[in-house]
C-alpha cells in the first residue's frame, strides 16, 4: 500500500475543489446576511429563502418546470425503453448508425436546435411558443439519456429469460409486461429521474422556445440582470442544486442496485 | 429450413424497427425537419417583418462579402464588409480550443487516478464526478460570476486579506474568463469517458512493458497513453463541438469583449429580427466545426489509432 499519499492523490483532491468550489459559492452566499457576494461573511440567515418563497413569479415558473419535466421524462422514458429493447434484442442492420444519430442532440451545439426548432414552429408550422414546445424539445434531448441508461440495463440481463417466457406460451406483450418490464424497472426509474433533472435544469432550448411562460432556469436567468434580486436567486439556485443532487443520488442508487441484484449467484 | 430462418430473422428486424418508430418520429420532427427548415431559411431573406421566400445566396454573400478596408481584430485583418461572423467564428474556435485543451489536461490525471490508484470507495468517487454532470449548466456558469466578479469572492477575499486595495477588474468579462468557465462547466463530461478507456486497458500489457524494461514514464507514453487516446480524443470532441456554439457562458462572464458566434446567432434571431442571416451563420458554423473535426481525425489517422486498440 505505498503511494497512498502520492502527488496524484493531492491532484485528485485539488481537482475536486476546482469541480465543486465555484458551485458551492451559491449555497454559501445564499445563507449570508448581505446583498452582496463578498467576503468576509456577515452572518447566517434564512431570510433570502423567505424572499424566494414569497415570489409569485418564481412559484409560477417552478410549477411550469415541474409540469414540463414530469411530462417529458415520462414520454422520453417510454420512447427510450421501446428503442432500447429494439437495439439490445435485435441485431438490426445499421445499429451503429442509429445509435450515432440518436446521440446527435448531445453533440450539436444546443443553440442550433434552439433556433431550428424555433423557426419550424413559428415560420413553418405556425405553432405558437408555449410550454408544449419546450416539452417537445425536452423529450427530444432526453431520449439519448433514457436510451443509454436503459440499454445498459437491458444488456445486463439474460435474454433467455424472455425466450423462456415465450416458450412457456406468453405472447409478446405479456412477456414484456411480466418479464422485461420488471427486470428493467430499476433502469426505468433511473431514466425517469435523470430525464426529470435534464428537463428541469435545461436552459438553452427553453430560453428560445418558452414564449411568455418561463420555466425556472429561464426565469432565474431573467432575474440575474437585477442586482437587488441576487440573494433570492442564490437561494433559488441552492434549492435547484439540492434537488438535482438528491435526484442524481437516487437515480444512481437505482441503477447500481439494479446491476448488483443481477450478478449471477448473488440472489 | 434456411428460408424459415431468414423469415424469422426478417420478422425480428421488422418488430425491431417498429419499436424504434416513436424514437425515429421524435428525431424526424424535432431534429431533421428543424435542421432542414434552418437550411431553407438560410436561402431566404428578411424584408421588414415578412420573409421573402425567393431562393438566394444573399445571406451567405453578406457573411463573406469582401471589403477593401479590412477590419482588424487582435492584429488579424478581416477583409469583410460585415466582419462579425468571421471574427466571432475565429474567436469561438480559439476559445473552445483553449477550453478543450484545458479540460483534457485537467481531466486526464483525474481519470488516471480513478482508473489505477483508487482501490476502495470507487463508487463514491464515480458518484462525486457524476453529480456535476447532471446539475444545472446555467448555475455552474453563473457561479463563476460570483467567483470572478468585481464584487465577487476572489476580489473581496484578497481585499480582506489586505493583498489588494482595488478589486481586480481583469478577472471577469474577457475571453480568458469564458475559456476557464467553459472548461469548468464541461469537465464533468470528460473524466468518465477517459476513465472508461483507461479502465479497459489490459493489465498484462502494462506488466509486459515493465518486464521488457520500460520505466514507469516510458510505459505510460508507449502503452497507456496510446491505448487511451481514442477515448480521450472522443471526450475532447464532446467538449469542443458543443462549446463553439455556446452562448450562455459568453453572455454571463464574457462581457462585450468575450462574445462568441452563438451570441451573434441569438442576436440575429431574437433582437435584430434577421432570422435568415442568423440561419446562414448557424449553418456555416456547423459546416466549419464539421470540417475542422474531419480534418483533425484525418491528420491524426483516427481509424488506424482505433483499430490498433481493438
Amino acid at each position: 500500500m505505498r503511494n497512498t499519499f502520492s502527488p496524484l492523490t493531492v491532484y485528485a483532491a485539488l481537482f475536486m475543489i476546482f469541480l465543486y468550489g465555484p458551485v458551492l459559492m451559491i449555497p454559501l452566499f445564499s445563507f449570508n446576511d448581505s446583498l452582496f457576494t463578498t467576503f468576509p461573511l456577515k452572518g447566517f440567515t434564512f431570510k433570502h429563502y423567505g424572499t424566494m418563497a414569497a415570489n409569485t413569479g418564481m412559484l409560477n415558473a417552478l410549477r411550469n418546470s415541474i409540469v414540463v419535466a414530469v411530462c417529458s421524462s415520462i414520454i422520453a422514458t417510454a420512447i427510450g425503453l421501446l428503442a432500447a429493447i429494439a437495439l439490445t434484442r435485435n441485431r438490426l442492420p445499421g445499429n451503429a448508425i442509429i445509435l450515432a444519430a440518436f446521440s446527435l442532440p448531445l453533440i450539436v451545439p444546443s443553440i442550433v436546435f434552439g433556433v431550428a426548432i424555433l423557426i419550424i414552429m413559428l415560420k413553418f408550422l405556425g405553432i405558437a411558443l408555449s410550454l408544449w414546445t419546450v416539452g417537445a424539445a425536452h423529450v427530444f434531448i432526453c431520449i439519448p439519456f433514457s436510451m443509454t441508461v436503459l440499454m445498459s440495463r437491458l444488456e445486463g440481463f439474460d435474454k433467455s429469460l424472455e425466450e423462456a417466457s415465450r416458450d412457456l406460451g406468453e405472447n409478446a406483450w405479456m412477456t414484456f409486461y411480466r418479464v422485461t418490464l420488471p427486470l428493467a424497472l430499476p433502469g426505468v426509474i433511473s431514466s425517469l429521474l435523470l430525464c426529470f433533472i435534464t428537463s428541469f435544469d435545461e436552459f438553452v432550448l427553453a430560453f428560445f422556445l418558452a414564449g411568455t411562460d418561463p420555466t425556472l432556469p429561464v426565469y432565474l436567468f431573467g432575474q440575474l440582470r437585477f442586482p437587488n434580486k441576487l440573494p433570492g436567486m442564490l437561494a433559488l439556485g441552492t434549492s435547484i442544486l439540492m434537488l438535482s443532487t438528491m435526484l442524481v443520488l437516487l437515480a444512481e442508487f437505482f441503477r447500481k442496485r439494479g446491476v448488483q441484484a443481477n450478478v449471477p449467484g448473488d440472489a | 429450413m434456411a428460408s424459415m430462418m431468414r423469415h424469422t430473422e426478417k420478422s425480428t428486424w421488422m418488430s425491431g424497427y417498429a419499436l424504434l418508430t416513436p424514437a425515429f418520429l421524435v428525431m424526424a420532427v424535432m431534429m431533421v425537419a428543424p435542421l432542414l427548415a434552418l437550411l431553407a431559411l438560410s436561402f431566404w431573406t428578411q424584408s421588414g417583418f415578412e420573409i421573402d421566400r425567393t431562393p438566394t445566396l444573399a445571406n451567405y454573400w453578406t457573411i463573406i462579402e469582401p471589403s477593401d478596408e479590412p477590419f482588424f481584430w487582435m492584429g488579424i485583418p478581416f477583409p469583410f464588409k460585415y466582419p462579425p461572423p468571421a471574427v466571432l467564428m475565429l474567436k469561438s474556435i480559439v476559445v473552445s480550443l483553449v477550453a478543450t485543451v484545458l479540460v483534457i489536461l485537467l481531466a486526464y490525471p483525474m481519470a488516471y487516478f480513478l482508473a489505477f490508484r483508487v482501490k476502495r470507495n470507487k463508487t463514491l468517487w464515480l458518484v462525486l464526478l457524476t453529480i456535476p454532470f447532471w446539475t444545472s449548466y446555467l448555475l455552474r456558469v453563473f457561479s463563476w460570476k460570483i467567483v470572478l466578479g468585481y464584487n465577487g469572492a476572489i476580489n473581496s477575499a484578497l481585499k480582506t486579506l489586505g493583498l489588494i486595495d482595488q478589486p481586480l477588474e481583469f478577472l471577469l468579462y474577457n475571453p480568458a474568463a469564458v475559456a476557464i468557465t467553459l472548461a469548468h462547466a464541461w469537465i464533468a463530461f470528460t473524466v468518465l469517458p477517459i476513465y472508461v478507456s483507461l479502465e479497459k486497458i489490459d493489465p498484462s500489457l502494462l506488466e509486459a512493458a515493465t518486464d521488457l524494461g520500460d520505466t514507469k514514464w516510458r510505459r505510460f507514453l508507449r502503452v497507456t497513453l496510446p491505448l487511451s487516446a481514442p477515448g480521450t480524443i472522443g471526450a475532447a470532441m464532446l467538449v469542443f463541438i458543443p462549446t463553439v456554439g455556446d452562448y450562455v457562458t459568453p453572455m454571463l462572464v464574457g462581457g462585450p469583449g468575450g462574445t462568441m458566434i452563438g451570441n451573434l446567432i441569438q442576436e440575429l434571431f431574437l433582437r435584430q429580427n434577421n432570422a435568415p442571416l442568423g440561419a446562414a451563420v448557424a449553418i456555416i458554423m456547423m459546416f466549419i466545426i464539421g470540417a475542422l473535426v474531419a480534418f483533425f481525425f484525418w491528420v491524426i489517422g483516427f481509424r488506424k489509432l482505433r483499430s490498433r486498440v481493438s
